[in-house]
């Protein structure tokens, strides 16, 4: 499924959108299905599965970790794009890894592989728009979104040219740092939220880890949020992790609605 | 009127990273350009790189160790910079652009250590707060190193994900300075990571071969035939070779054979990037990298923590491609033997790092690919060996 028609849908219903991301293979390539159907059975939208890099420069300790129990349990890109497939979701997914794997892989291939597997988009936290021409050529061709990042920091000039030429959401990070879950909602997000000035809907990632956070998120103007850390944390910690991704995926989800 | 910098060497080189830190790295760029010939910024540069650093270093006629080799050969002291390397001559340029920059704070990365203390004087010097990623196994093998940053007011944080080596402290470095990128600088220690730093890194090291074009005139009436440098990041390569780049002389860069040249899915058993690495994305440059079929950057491997590392300098990258530099190694073993030549025939100790480059020396007089006369950038002391050393007489 396209990820703009799914913002759709939720607009129509007056809703946010849940992005939840973890880590595929963490803490093994068999959990990756189980924990996925958690997440969606709990209400996730979008699903954002990380393809496991060895060197995580935009990740904090939680996601660090998970990513490293993934590559112990020998995920590579190769088995990453087999999990996908055998998925078989009804929403969106989008693949978000660091630019080397890509590049080793060739963008042609990555970007074909992507769409033979089902996936919708493309995050890269470490591909700035002035590197990204060949990469937004090839999920053009393969109708794949490439989804860019917008920070805090971002100034005018680049917000245009990022706002330009990104599709699918914005990402939106919420504040200066590292992925990691926290408690409250930064006043730098809210101005962000505010900055960004687009028809193409808006997702705050980077700290959300409960529902009203992501209830607050949504009522500044935000059109979905993304959670990752908080997830990730539950696989960490190990027990009853199905039901416990299932149940704050649901809690997260009545936030993006305002139920909060 | 200032000139714009390139962003590339060839196809290598660019700025890979977080949005976060682009605007940093647009400003760090204006500061730079604006600077850079600056006459107020460069006498104030030439004070501390003179009486703080003891610049210039001499050029020495190793009479002996020619002898023993087989050619002429010049060392380049760098050794006798004040914290005994050259890593001083960049800490203090990129600590003086820190400092008209307004930048509170001072992040870093440290393999050997040596580049750490380099910041840590910088940082006391320029009277900026200062702190250092270092692996944790580094700081272990870099004892010495630790304590000296200490002493000078610097917090050293090790750092334990990965290898505990270079590359995780610069992933640690970048995610620290991902948080904190209004206030605080990153002073990059090689010719490495996201434009601008390696030019920016080059040019400051470019000290050490502009003081080398004089000496070597002024000793022999004439350039040398071949300079030979170690390579880990590169900066003490670059440095040296720069100044050289339009002249008629081999340039040897000499990368760490660790104990072979084997890889398997996760590890090198060297750190030769240069000669066997691919390329790839690392640490924001696109550059040669040690990494498998997958694109997993390997855990690189040396007795030199400053030869340790799975990426070098883009710059490097694209005069190896171009046929501009010639790129050799020297194993584990090799270097230790040159690091007791140069101790015995000539009363230096050598950092092992630079041993590597003496070693590619000893090996390649006979073969005459390095002509007449070569410098041998020696990059640092060896003080800070002296531990692995002893455990490898055991
Ligand atoms: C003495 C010495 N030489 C060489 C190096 C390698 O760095 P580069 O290749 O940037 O000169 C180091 C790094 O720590 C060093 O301490």
């Amino acid at each position: 499924m396209r990820i703009d028609e799914k913002f759709k849908q939720l607009k129509a219903k007056k809703e946010g959108a849940l992005i939840a991301y973890i880590c595929a293979g963490d803490p093994a390539p068999q959990a990756t299905k189980e924990y996925v159907t958690a997440l969606v059975r709990g209400g996730a939208d979008i699903i954002e599965l990380g393809l496991p890099f060895s060197d995580p420069i935009a990740d904090g300790p939680t996601i660090q970790a998970g990513i490293q129990r993934a590559l112990d349990s020998g995920m590579t890109p190769d088995i990453y794009f087999r999990t996908i497939s055998s998925l078989k979701l009804h929403i969106p997914l989008v693949v978000m890894t660091y630019y080397n794997l890509i590049f080793k892989r060739g963008l042609e291939k990555f970007a074909k592989d992507c769409a033979a597997s089902g996936i919708s988009g493309i995050i890269v936290p470490d591909l700035p728009p002035e590197e990204s021409d060949e990469l937004r050529r090839v999920c053009k061709e393969n109708e794949i979104d490439l989804i860019y990042l917008v920070a805090p920091t971002t100034t005018e000039e680049r917000m245009n040219r990022i706002l330009a030429e990104g599709t699918g959401f914005i990402y939106l990070v919420a504040r200066l740092g590292v992925t990691g879950a926290r408690s409250d909602v930064a006043g730098s997000t809210r101005e962000l939220i505010k900055r960004v000035k687009t028809t193409t809907p808006k997702a705050v990632g980077f700290g959300i880890s409960n529902g009203k956070q992501a209830a607050e998120i949504i009522r500044a103007g935000a059109d979905g949020v993304i959670v990752g850390s908080a997830f990730v944390d539950i696989i960490a910690k190990g027990e009853d992790v199905a039901a416990k991704l299932e149940a704050l995926a649901r809690e997260l989800k009545d936030g993006v609605k305002g139920r909060q | 009127m200032t000139l714009k910098l390139e962003p590339k060497f060839g196809k290598y080189g660019g700025q890979f990273v977080p949005e976060v830190l682009m605007p940093a790295l647009v400003e760090l760029t204006e500061y730079y350009e604006k600077y850079k010939d600056d006459a107020v910024f460069n006498d104030e540069l030439d004070h501390y790189l003179r009486d703080f650093a003891g610049r210039p270093s001499p050029l020495y006629y190793a009479k002996r160790l020619s002898r023993e080799y087989g050619v002429k050969i010049y060392l380049k002291r760098e050794d006798l910079v004040h914290g005994g390397a050259h890593k001083l001559n960049n800490t203090l340029g990129q600590g003086l652009l820190a400092k008209y920059m307004g930048k509170k704070r001072i992040i870093a990365e440290t393999g050997a250590g040596q580049h750490g203390t380099a910041c840590a004087m910088a940082g006391a010097a320029f009277d900026i707060k200062t702190e250092v990623y270092m692996g944790a196994r580094d700081t272990v093998r870099q004892r010495m190193n630790v304590y000296r940053m200490e002493l000078m007011g610097t917090k050293v944080i090790p750092v334990k994900s990965g290898s505990e080596t270079l590359k995780d402290a610069i992933n640690e470095a970048m995610r620290d300075w991902v948080a904190n990128v209004e206030t605080t600088h990153y002073m990059i220690g090689s010719v490495v990571g996201p434009h601008p730093f390696p030019t920016v890194v080059r040019d400051f090291q470019s000290v050490i071969g502009k003081e080398v074009r004089t000496q070597i005139l002024e000793k022999e009436g004439r350039f040398p035939d071949s300079i030979v440098a170690c390579t880990g990041g590169g900066s003490n390569a670059m440095g040296i070779f720069h100044p050289f780049i339009e002249e008629d002389v081999d340039l040897f860069a000499v990368e760490a054979g660790g104990s072979g040249m084997k890889t398997t899915e996760k590890e090198a058993l060297h750190s030769a990037t240069l000669s066997t690495g691919e390329d790839g994305i690392l640490h924001g440059m696109r550059t040669k990298v040690l990494q498998n079929k997958y694109g997993q950057i390997l855990e690189s491997s040396s007795i030199a923590a400053g030869l340790d590392y799975a990426g070098v300098g883009p710059e490097l990258a694209y005069l190896a491609d171009i046929g501009r530099l010639r790129t050799c190694n020297s194993m584990d073993n090799e270097a230790l033997l040159a690091f007791h030549d140069l101790c015995r025939f000539e009363g230096i100790i050598p950092a092992l790092e630079s041993s590597h480059a003496v070693a590619y020396v000893k090996k390649a007089a006979a073969s005459g690919e390095l002509g007449d006369i070569v410098v041998i950038n020696i990059s640092g002391r060896g003080d800070k060996d002296l531990e692995t050393v002893m455990g490898m007489r055991k």
